[in-house]
């Protein structure tokens, strides 16, 4: 592809996709490769088109989750990995510019269907964003918005519980279980992440979507996340999105990995990392690109 | 034109030093190997050297001004015959002023005695000394101080450090200005008021709920009653104010959330600045739509269901006040929605909440402190508000919490007490500065308040 060729695109910044190593891949029409689907999916995307305005993010897109499972989307900044992710609990809504095209199904059930309703949706998908972002109340009403949103709770004793119960799980009740009524913007980074964990898991969502979850971390606090998704997927079934290889690679049983708009390749984690088949992906994850 | 004669050869004069500043310190630096051996770049020095030739002489200047009144009265005086000069305090002040305005040609001579003619001369003597003095001296300082800065110039010099702590030193002086008139204003009142507490009891004023400021001028004038009772101001100022505030504040508030949340793009770029447009509407002009329509349609309006209603009422003047205000209110809060940040509103609508949800529970108490603030600017506003009042709520200055009826406000009568023939140190027009007073430490309290709930809740969510 020359230089030319990816301005027609135009989806990425040259320094970004590194043009000199894929002289000879047309990413235009392009068939992903590897697997897509899984027998026991969760949420499937089928042919799925996202449109800023005119400009095109995420071209005919079809992969499964599968139920229980960590999947991690890794690739070059720009390439979509965010925008898929985030048509996954209908957040592009908010953005009016925005367009999904396609079929995405949770449970076999169409999420843009026209019977859907995205309260009851995003209380079943459920996301964490990139910056740490808990509402400046207090670390209590921070766990609790989302069940009282949604009636969880029906007294003072069983929002307690619920609360209790996320925090444990996402491992940050022995640190504030005594400071409850302290405000959440009051916690440090990576405490202010887990907190947001605990608030998305408070609704006992199915699946939970992850939006570069550690950027923001110090090593420690993100060794702490990554074991808490470990453990989290005992329970629910989780989309990464990670710029850091050894973080996918840790956490998650499969990898999809997006060149701009397009899903190129997608496996097993561990297939993924020792025997890519494109070279795009090889490219990508033994760092040899721009 | 004198004045500004001296300004603009001042002025001259700091061009000429910045560029002289400027230009040696080239020099000096293209000599010691290029310009980065200079500490500063040479427009630092240049503006140190015109900053030095400026200001002192422009200190000089301003001080000269002050006192050359009253040095050139004192030469002036002095050369007056002794019993001239043995006369009363205010006949001399008289005397001078005749001389002076026939000096500077606007009485004419046949009105003045001969001593007073030649003083006059005297007089325009002295003036133009000063003038020439004031013109040499200024020049000279400016001159002196630009010459000594372009001295300094060395390639060590901190130019820039030091125009750098000149103008912290020249904000800082402007800001103290300003809060000395502030605190000069306030302090004039306050004597003027005290004037007026030695005529009317404190208590009388604060409590009494009679207001009639009718003094007698002559002794046996009918109809002089002369209460000074303040209650009824106050509570006509707060009804009117409630009545605005009801009908801003709802309705501020919610377009606001409209325009912030909801509207387009472009819906939200023509309403916002057709809106604030409307904020800029003199007052005057909502006083007659207050006076002409409103009143007379809540007259009409509460006849028809069989209530009276003044021509003149709270409510009208409340109504069409609360309608003024609106756009103040929804700017303020519309702005301060809109600074709360994005990943807030992603956070609750990512857990499922709907947009009224997400407004209610969190973008509205992340912004409270701002909406409070702008609310209490809104109500300072409504209580100040003096051209609406005077239109459709009258002025009699009845005790009584329905607004049905025609009360009056605070400012109002600060307006219709000094438009009045009093004498100034009559305690009806002293009335006016105890009222300004009074006015002043409600709006203080107002913000006082603002600022305990600011901080309050600034505390719950930070
Ligand atoms: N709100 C938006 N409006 C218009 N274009 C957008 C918007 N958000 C994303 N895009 C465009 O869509 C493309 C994909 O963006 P996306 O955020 O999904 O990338 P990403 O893979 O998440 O990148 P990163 O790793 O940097 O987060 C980019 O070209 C971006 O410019
Ligand atoms: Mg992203």
């Amino acid at each position: 592809m020359t230089t030319a060729d990816a301005k027609a695109y135009g989806a990425v910044p040259q320094e970004a996709v590194g043009l000199d190593v894929q002289d000879h891949v047309d990413v235009a029409d392009y068939q992903t490769i590897g697997e897509p689907y899984v027998e026991n999916a969760k949420m499937s995307a089928r042919n799925v088109n996202v449109y800023y305005g005119e400009k095109q993010a995420i071209m005919d897109v079809s992969l499964d989750i599968g139920e229980n499972e960590v999947l991690s989307m890794i690739g070059p900044s720009g390439c979509g990995k965010s925008t898929f992710l985030r048509s996954l609990n209908r957040m592009n809504d908010i953005i009016p510019i925005c367009r999904v095209h396609g079929d995405i199904q949770l449970d076999g059930e169409d999420i843009y269907g026209s019977g859907q309703d995205t309260v009851l949706l995003r209380a079943r998908v459920g996301m964490v964003f990139q910056k740490p972002n808990p509402f400046p109340k207090s670390i209590y009403e921070n766990v609790a918005y989302g069940p009282r949103i949604h009636g969880l709770a029906h007294s003072k004793a069983e929002m307690d519980e619920i609360v209790e119960t996320s925090l444990r799980r996402a491992s940050l009740w022995e640190e504030v279980k005594d400071v409850l009524d302290q405000p959440g913007t009051g916690l440090s980074g990576g405490q202010q992440q887990r907190l947001c964990i605990a608030r998305a898991i408070a609704v006992s969502p199915e699946v939970i979507l992850m939006d570069e979850p550690c950027s923001a971390l110090d090593p420690i606090a993100t060794a702490r996340i990554e074991e808490l998704i470990d453990e989290l997927k005992e329970r629910f079934t989780i989309a990464i999105v990670t710029h850091s290889m050894q973080q996918a690679a840790r956490v998650s049983q499969r990898t999809a990995y997006f060149h701009l708009g397009k899903l190129i390749e997608v496996g097993d984690t561990k297939q993924i990392f020792t025997m890519p088949r494109h070279e795009l992906t090889e490219n990508y994850i033994t760092g040899r690109f721009g | 034109m004198q004045t500004s004669t001296v300004f603009l050869t001042l002025l001259a004069l700091c061009v000429v030093s910045f560029f002289v500043g400027r230009h040696k310190s080239r020099l000096i630096g293209m000599a010691g190997g290029g310009l980065q051996s200079l500490h500063s770049l040479p427009t630092h020095y240049g503006y140190m050297a015109a900053l030095w030739a400026g200001l002192p002489a422009l200190l000089l200047f301003v001080v000269w001004l002050a006192v050359e009144g009253s040095v050139v009265r004192s030469l002036v005086i002095a050369s007056l015959p002794a019993e001239v000069r043995a006369q009363g305090v205010d006949q001399l002040g008289l005397y001078y002023n005749q001389l002076v305005g026939h000096a500077v040609g606007n009485i004419e001579p046949a009105s003045l005695d001969a001593t007073q003619l030649a003083a006059s001369a005297v007089y325009n003597e002295v003036m133009n000394y000063s003038r020439n003095l004031k013109m040499l001296l200024v020049c000279l300082v400016a001159i002196i101080g630009g010459m000594l800065a372009v001295m300094r110039v060395k390639p060590d010099l901190r130019a820039r450090n030091h125009v750098e702590s000149i103008f912290t030193w020249i904000l800082f002086s402007c800001s103290f200005i300003a809060v000395l008139t502030t605190l000069g204003i306030v302090l004039s009142v306050l004597f003027e008021a005290i004037r007026f507490f030695q005529a009317i009891s404190i208590t009388d004023f604060l409590f009494g709920l009679q207001w009639s400021p009718q003094m007698a001028i002559r002794a046996d004038q009918v109809g002089a009653s002369g209460s000074f009772g303040f209650v009824p101001l106050l509570v006509g100022t707060l009804l009117i104010s409630a009545v605005a505030m009801l009908i801003a504040v709802p309705v501020g508030l919610m377009s606001a959330i409209y325009l912030s949340e909801y509207a387009s793009r472009r819906f939200r770029s023509i309403t916002k600045p057709v809106l604030e447009i409307l904020a800029g509407v003199p007052t005057v002009v909502y006083g007659f739509f207050a006076a002409l329509t409103v009143a007379p349609f809540i007259r009409n309006l509460g006849e028809s269901v069989g209530l009276s209603v003044a021509s003149e009422s709270a409510l009208a003047a409340g109504l069409v006040m609360g309608i003024m205000i609106i756009p103040f209110v929804m700017s303020l809060s519309d702005d301060i929605i809109s600074a709360v940040p994005d990943t807030m509103r992603e956070a609750s609508l990512g857990m499922g909440a709907t947009m009224s949800e997400t407004i209610r529970k969190v973008l509205l108490p992340a912004a409270l402190p701002g909406i409070v603030g702008g609310i209490l600017l809104a109500v300072s506003r409504a209580i100040g508000e003096t051209m609406i009042v005077v239109m459709a709520a009258g002025l009699s200055a009845k005790l009584t919490i329905n607004p049905l009826e025609a009360v009056t406000t605070i400012t109002v009568q600060i307006v219709t007490l000094l438009v009045g023939d009093q004498e100034f140190d009559s305690p009806k027009t002293l009335a006016a500065f105890a009222l300004g007073l009074v006015l002043f430490f409600v709006t203080l309290l107002l913000n006082v308040i603002a600022l305990y709930v600011v901080r309050k809740y600034r505390e719950q969510y930070e």
